[in-house]
């Protein structure tokens, strides 16, 4: 019966020293030891969080970049294709401009050729006339240096003449 | 015939073990009974061990007894506080022992003149409650100092041993049987419950001082802390605890009305939830170590019919010894584990959020 009957002494000092134990653990012990644990899981779970936010940053950040490479593609491809109809265009309007101003010379050419060559008449049809002339100043001068000739000269002009 | 009497032999034991219990309230007859002083009395050797005592008996060297005297603290009708230390007391063996106007018997003191004696002396289990206390402050204290100082770092040591044991606490006990919302209110009284219950058992497991007392397994130390337990249960009860206890939700009203058979129920389950708790604890603990000692009795048993019969027995006594004693420490940790679980789940009843709707199908489930 012993065995199970509590001693008044051993309650006694159960229940005193349980309730300084109960007491000074949850001051000294429970208390910082809760609050670190939490803390820790707290630091942990943001720590976590914060890792998968930096993951899905750098996904973005890869795709943005992988834009950006495909953007830069497309611009570049588009500036080529600009660079390669200007050079085109310009080519062509420079052959074009070559051919007008080809034709624009040969035709001054072939103008500047034909006045050469009407002055060039001109000048022989003169040089010609005088030649003519002297010529025929000389021939003159070699039929009209017997006088009788000479008389019938002047007869024939008088007689073309007309005294009307 | 030597072999038919450790026969009758192992079959007396055997039924002793059985019958244990019977055998300590039957001892005292006993002994009037036999008168031998000499003969290995199991009964009174196991009680001798699992019992509080006023000396921490250290054991027996060649005919001297060796023990640390205690302090003996009483109060008395007579002559008011009494102190003295243990060694005080004169008597022959295991009989009566007096000093002054004072008696020792069977562990119990008394006055001589039959007037009433309080007696409050610091016990073997006094003084095992105390060691436990200290190495219990000492552990956790410095384990939280060393939260405090590598704080946000990984534990390291005792703080690493321990720290599975308090998130078990707190994850599997508190959380579990509270909920998320009111667990932390309650966690420091289960943490010290769950501890003190878990240390000391495994103290009571070591044979040696300043192990060996068995405070766990004594029903004044399991009875206060089931009077923590009822106390904390009783004054966190809200609205909805009392309201089941008096006018149980879901229950037919002729339970209720002329005859108030549920809430009678109901109230004397207040009264024996702590009680299970006391006596689940003390029971465990206590036939855990007469299990182990009655193991150890056989070899002096064995031994009193012969020398060959003790060595015969006492590799098998020492090997069942051995299993029970891992088996205990098993028991160890389990019956802390149970106290505690128990203990929040009534905390966690007396504060759970009682719903109309969802109050009424809880009843019926019942």
């Amino acid at each position: 019966m012993e065995l199970v009957t509590p001693g008044i002494g051993l309650l006694f000092w159960m229940l005193l020293s349980f309730t300084v134990l109960l007491f000074l653990l949850k001051k000294f012990a429970w208390k910082p030891i809760l609050k670190m644990l939490k803390d820790r899981e707290e630091s942990i779970e943001g720590a976590l969080k914060s890792a998968e936010k930096a993951k899905e940053e750098m996904a973005k950040l890869q795709s943005d970049n992988e834009k950006i490479i495909l953007e830069a593609k497309a611009e570049r491809d588009r500036l080529m294709k600009e660079a390669r109809e200007v050079k085109e265009q310009l080519i062509s309007t420079a052959k074009k401009q070559a051919n007008e101003e080809a034709e624009k010379i040969i035709l001054s050419a072939r103008e500047a050729i034909s006045n050469e060559k009407d002055a060039a008449m001109n000048d022989i049809k003169n040089q010609v006339a005088i030649i003519s002339i002297e010529i025929a100043e000389k021939i003159l001068m070699k039929e009209l240096s017997e006088p009788g000739k000479q008389k019938e000269y002047v007869d024939s002009l008088l007689k073309d003449i007309n005294l009307n | 015939m030597h072999y038919r009497q450790n026969f009758i032999g192992i079959f007396f034991i055997i039924t002793l073990m059985f019958f244990s219990l019977n055998a300590f309230s039957n001892e005292k007859n006993d002994k009037k009974g036999h008168g031998e002083e000499n003969k290995f009395q199991p009964g009174s050797f196991i009680l001798h061990h699992i019992l509080d005592a006023h000396e921490w008996h250290i054991g027996k060297f060649g005919e001297q007894e060796v023990s640390i005297p205690l302090p003996v603290i009483l109060f008395t009708e007579k002559n008011g506080l009494v102190f003295f230390m243990s060694n005080k007391f004169e008597g022959e063996g295991h009989g009566p022992k007096q000093y002054g106007d004072y008696l020792l018997e069977e562990g119990k003191i008394k006055a001589k003149d039959g007037s009433a004696v309080y007696d409050f002396s610091i016990t073997k289990n006094v003084v095992a409650l105390l060691f436990s206390f200290a190495l219990i402050l000492w552990v956790f204290i410095s384990v939280a100092r060393s939260y405090t100082r590598r704080q946000g770092k990984a534990p390291k040591g005792l703080q690493s041993l321990l720290e599975p044991l308090i998130l078990f606490v707190r994850d599997d006990v508190a959380k579990a049987s509270i909920g998320e919302k009111k667990y932390e209110k309650y966690m420091p009284y289960l943490l010290t419950i769950f501890f003190f219950i878990f240390i000391n058992n495994l103290l009571g497991l070591i044979p040696i001082f300043p192990g060996g007392a068995n405070l766990t397994g004594n029903i004044a130390v399991t009875m206060v802390l089931a009077l923590f337990t009822f106390i904390i249960t009783t004054f966190s009860g809200n609205k909805g605890y009392w309201k089941h206890i008096i006018n149980a939700p879901g229950v037919p009203w002729w339970l209720k009305f002329p005859l108030p058979l549920m809430p009678i129920v109901e109230i004397i389950g207040v009264f024996t939830k702590p009680f299970v708790l006391m006596v689940r604890l003390f029971a465990n603990i206590t036939a855990g170590h007469i299990i182990a000692l009655g193991f150890f009795s056989l070899i002096f048993i064995f031994g009193e019919m012969g020398a060959a019969g003790g060595f015969g027995i006492s590799p098998l006594s020492v090997g069942f010894a051995l299993f029970m004693s891992v088996l205990e420490l098993l028991v160890a940790f389990i019956q802390a584990y149970v106290f505690t679980l128990l203990s929040a789940l009534y905390f966690g009843m007396a504060t759970e959020e009682h719903h109309s709707e969802a109050h009424a199908a809880h009843g019926k489930a019942h």
